[in-house]
C-alpha cells in the first residue's frame, strides 16, 4: 500500500519580504490523477510548485511526495518528481539530444541507456527530426516540448507542470494536452497549473482554484460550477412547433417563465438536477421529442468570478 | 511505469555509500564540465576574453609602457608576458559567474536543481569547464609573445608549470566570481562586482613595473598578494631564478580560498530562491 496522495501540502507559507505569496495553501491529489491549479497571476501557483519540488523551502506548513518530506528528504523526492517549470528551462546552445542525453547522464543512466532514451522521447515528442537543431532555433511549441521531454527522462511518478500552455497557440495547446492524457494513462500522477479555465477543465479530475496565497474553492470541474449555482435547463423540440408548449412544461416546474434560447428552443433557470429530472417525465408523458435536453453549468470563469469577485488573469492584465 | 524502479527506497547508508556519493558528484561535475565546453567551443564571441583581449592587453603594454619601463620593448616583453598570463587567466574566470548568474536567471539551472544530483555539481561544473578557457588564453598569449619575440630561458617542463600553477590559481579564485555570481540579481553586476575583486588582485603586483619602484604602502600590498607571487613564480619558472616562495605561496593561497569560497558559494548557491 502506497501512501494516499501522490502529492500533499499542507498549510504552506511562503513570504518574499513585504509580498506574502502563499498564505495557507493546501493541495493534494490521489495518485494516478490530475490536479489542476487554477488561479490568475500573482495567486501563488508558481510558489506552491517551487515548494514541492524542493526547489524553494517553505516558512510554514509541510509538503510530501509519496509520502516524503520535501523539506527533510529532498534528495528522495528529487527522484520521484519531474518537473516542468514555467519558463522553458532547456538549455539553448545544446542540441535538443544533448539536452536529454545530459539529464540521463545525471540521472546515473550509461551513456547507451541515455542516448537510447533521449532519442525514444524525441521520437514521442515529435522531435526527431529537430534533435541534433541547437534549441535555439526551436518554435515555442517545441522548446515547451523539449522541456516536458526533459521533466520525463527519469521515469517520475509525480510531473509538476506550471503552465505548460502558456504562450501556445490553440492547436500546440491541444499537443501538450494529448501528452497530459498519455502520461496519466501510464499512471503518472500531475500536477498541473493554469489560468485557462479550459484548461483545467478538460484535464484536471479536481481543480483547486488559488487567489492570494490560498485555495478558494475545491472540487471537480462540475462541482465548482454547481456552488455558483444558476444551473439552466434547454429543451430544443423536435417539432418547432410546439416550442410554446415545452416552454410551459419547463416553465411550472421551475416556477419560474422561460426565456427562449435562439428560434427554436427554450430556457429556464432550475435550482437542482431534480427539477431536470421532473422537465425530463413531463415531457416524456406529454409525448414531446426532444433533439436537445441539457442542464447546463455556468462556466469555470464565472465560477471564478463569483467566488474572486474579480476576473481571471487574462482580463485583468489586458 | 517504472515507480519500484525510480522510487528510493528507505534503507540505512551501506558501507562504501559514502565513496560512492563523492563517486556520482565527480561524475556528475564532470557532464557538466562538459555541457559548459560545449557551450563555450558553440559560442565563440565568449572567447574573446581569453584570445583577443590578452593579445590586445600585451601590445598595449609593450609598446605603451615597454621603452620607460625597460629601456627596450623586447626585454619589457620578457618582464611581462609570464605576468600578464596570470592576470588573463584571473579576468577569465570573470565569465564564469556572469554564465552561472545567466543560467539561473533563464531557469535552466531549475532543471538541475530537481534532479537527484549533488547540490554543488553544476557549480563545480561550470568551474571545471571553463578550465579550458584558461588553456586556450595561455596557449594565445604564448604563441603571440613568441611571435613577438618572448623567449623562455628555462626549458618546456618549467614552463609547462609555470601555466600548471596559474591555472591552478585561477582555479581557486574563480570561486570567487561564483560566490559574485550567486549573489548578484543581474550578470552585468556580477561583472561590476568581478572588477572590485580583480583589481587589486591584478594591478596590486609588479606585473607592469618592478616592485622596488611603488610606494611603501603599496609595496606592503604587493609582498603578501598572492597574484603577485603567483606572477613572481611564474617569471622564475620561465626565465630561470628564484620560484620557492612564490609557488608556495600561490599554493597555499590557492588552497585556503579554495576552502573558504566554494563552501560559501555553495551555499549562496542553496540559499538563492
Ligand atoms: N523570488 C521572489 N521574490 C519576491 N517575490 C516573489 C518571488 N517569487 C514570487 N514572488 C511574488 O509572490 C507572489 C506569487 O508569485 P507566483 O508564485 O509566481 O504566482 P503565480 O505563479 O501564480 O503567478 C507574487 O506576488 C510574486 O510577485
Ligand atoms: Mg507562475
Amino acid at each position: 500500500m502506497g501512501p494516499m496522495y501522490a502529492f500533499e501540502a499542507e498549510g504552506l507559507v511562503k513570504r518574499f519580504g513585504e509580498t506574502t505569496a502563499l498564505n495557507g495553501i493546501s493541495l493534494s491529489a490521489p495518485p494516478g490523477t490530475v490536479l489542476g491549479v487554477l488561479g490568475p497571476n500573482g495567486a501563488g501557483k508558481t510558489t506552491a510548485v517551487r515548494i514541492l519540488a524542493t526547489l524553494l523551502r517553505p516558512d510554514a506548513g509541510r509538503a510530501a511526495v509519496a509520502g516524503v518530506d520535501v523539506v527533510r528528504h529532498p534528495a528522495r523526492v528529487r527522484r520521484l518528481i519531474g518537473l516542468t517549470g514555467q519558463y522553458a528551462s532547456v538549455d539553448e546552445d545544446l542540441t535538443g539530444a544533448e539536452n536529454l542525453v545530459l539529464i540521463g547522464r545525471l540521472l546515473d543512466l550509461r551513456s547507451g541507456e541515455a542516448k537510447a532514451r533521449a532519442a525514444r522521447l524525441l521520437a514521442d515528442f515529435g522531435l526527431a527530426e529537430a534533435a541534433d537543431r541547437r534549441a535555439s532555433t526551436y518554435s515555442g511549441g517545441m522548446r515547451r516540448r523539449l522541456d516536458l521531454a526533459a521533466s520525463l527522462v527519469g521515469r517520475p511518478e509525480v510531473i509538476f507542470l506550471d503552465e505548460p500552455t502558456t504562450g501556445l497557440d490553440p492547436a500546440k495547446r491541444e499537443d501538450v494536452w494529448a501528452i497530459v492524457r498519455r502520461l496519466v494513462a501510464d499512471g503518472v500522477t500531475v500536477l498541473l497549473t493554469t489560468q485557462y479555465l479550459e484548461e483545467a477543465d478538460a484535464l484536471a479530475d479536481a481543480i483547486s482554484v488559488v487567489d492570494h496565497g490560498r485555495v478558494i474553492a475545491h472540487g471537480t470541474a462540475a462541482e465548482l460550477k454547481r456552488v455558483v449555482g444558476g444551473q439552466t435547463v434547454l429543451v430544443r423540440p423536435a417539432d418547432p412547433a410546439r416550442l410554446a408548449e415545452a416552454a410551459a412544461i419547463a416553465a411550472a416546474v421551475a416556477g419560474r417563465p422561460a426565456e427562449p434560447a435562439g428560434r427554436d428552443a427554450t430556457t429556464v433557470p432550475v435550482d437542482d438536477a431534480a427539477a431536470f429530472t421532473e422537465i425530463v417525465r413531463r415531457l416524456d408523458a406529454a409525448g414531446l421529442a426532444v433533439t436537445e435536453l441539457s442542464l447546463r453549468l455556468p462556466s469555470l470563469d464565472e465560477v471564478f468570478f463569483t467566488l474572486t469577485g474579480h476576473r481571471t488573469g487574462q482580463e485583468r492584465a489586458a | 511505469m517504472t515507480t519500484t524502479e525510480t522510487a528510493a527506497p528507505s534503507r540505512a547508508a551501506a558501507p562504501g555509500e559514502e565513496r560512492r556519493r563523492t563517486f556520482r558528484l565527480a561524475r556528475h561535475s564532470l557532464a557538466l564540465a562538459g555541457r559548459s565546453i560545449r557551450k563555450t567551443l558553440r559560442t565563440p564571441e565568449q572567447l574573446l576574453d581569453v584570445t583577443l583581449q590578452p593579445v590586445m592587453f600585451v601590445v598595449v603594454y609593450v609598446f605603451l609602457l615597454g621603452g620607460a619601463v625597460a629601456g627596450s620593448t623586447g626585454e619589457y616583453l620578457q618582464f611581462l608576458l609570464p605576468a600578464i598570463m596570470v592576470q588573463t587567466v584571473l579576468f577569465g574566470g570573470m565569465a564564469t559567474g556572469v554564465n552561472l548568474n545567466t543560467d539561473i536567471k533563464k531557469g535552466v539551472f531549475d532543471r538541475f536543481r530537481s534532479l537527484p544530483i549533488g547540490r554543488s555539481a553544476p557549480l563545480i561544473g561550470s568551474v571545471l569547464g571553463d578550465l579550458i578557457r584558461y588553456v586556450l588564453a595561455e596557449a594565445v598569449l604564448l604563441g603571440f609573445g613568441y611571435a613577438l619575440g618572448f623567449r623562455a630561458h628555462t626549458g618546456i617542463v618549467p614552463v609547462l608549470a609555470a601555466c600548471l600553477l596559474t591555472v591552478f590559481l585561477a582555479f581557486c579564485v574563480s570561486w570567487a566570481f561564483v560566490l559574485v555570481g550567486m549573489l548578484m540579481r543581474e550578470p552585468g553586476g556580477v561583472q561590476g562586482a568581478a572588477f572590485v575583486v580583480l583589481f587589486p588582485l591584478t594591478f596590486g603586483t609588479s606585473m607592469v613595473t618592478p616592485k622596488d619602484t611603488l610606494p611603501g604602502w603599496l609595496r606592503a600590498w604587493v609582498s603578501v598578494n598572492p597574484v603577485n607571487h603567483a606572477m613572481e613564480a611564474a617569471r622564475g619558472l620561465m626565465l630561470g631564478g628564484p620560484v620557492a616562495t612564490g609557488v608556495v605561496w600561490t599554493l597555499v593561497s590557492g588552497v585556503v580560498m579554495l576552502a573558504v569560497l566554494a563552501p560559501l558559494a555553495v551555499a549562496a548557491y542553496r540559499r538563492r530562491a
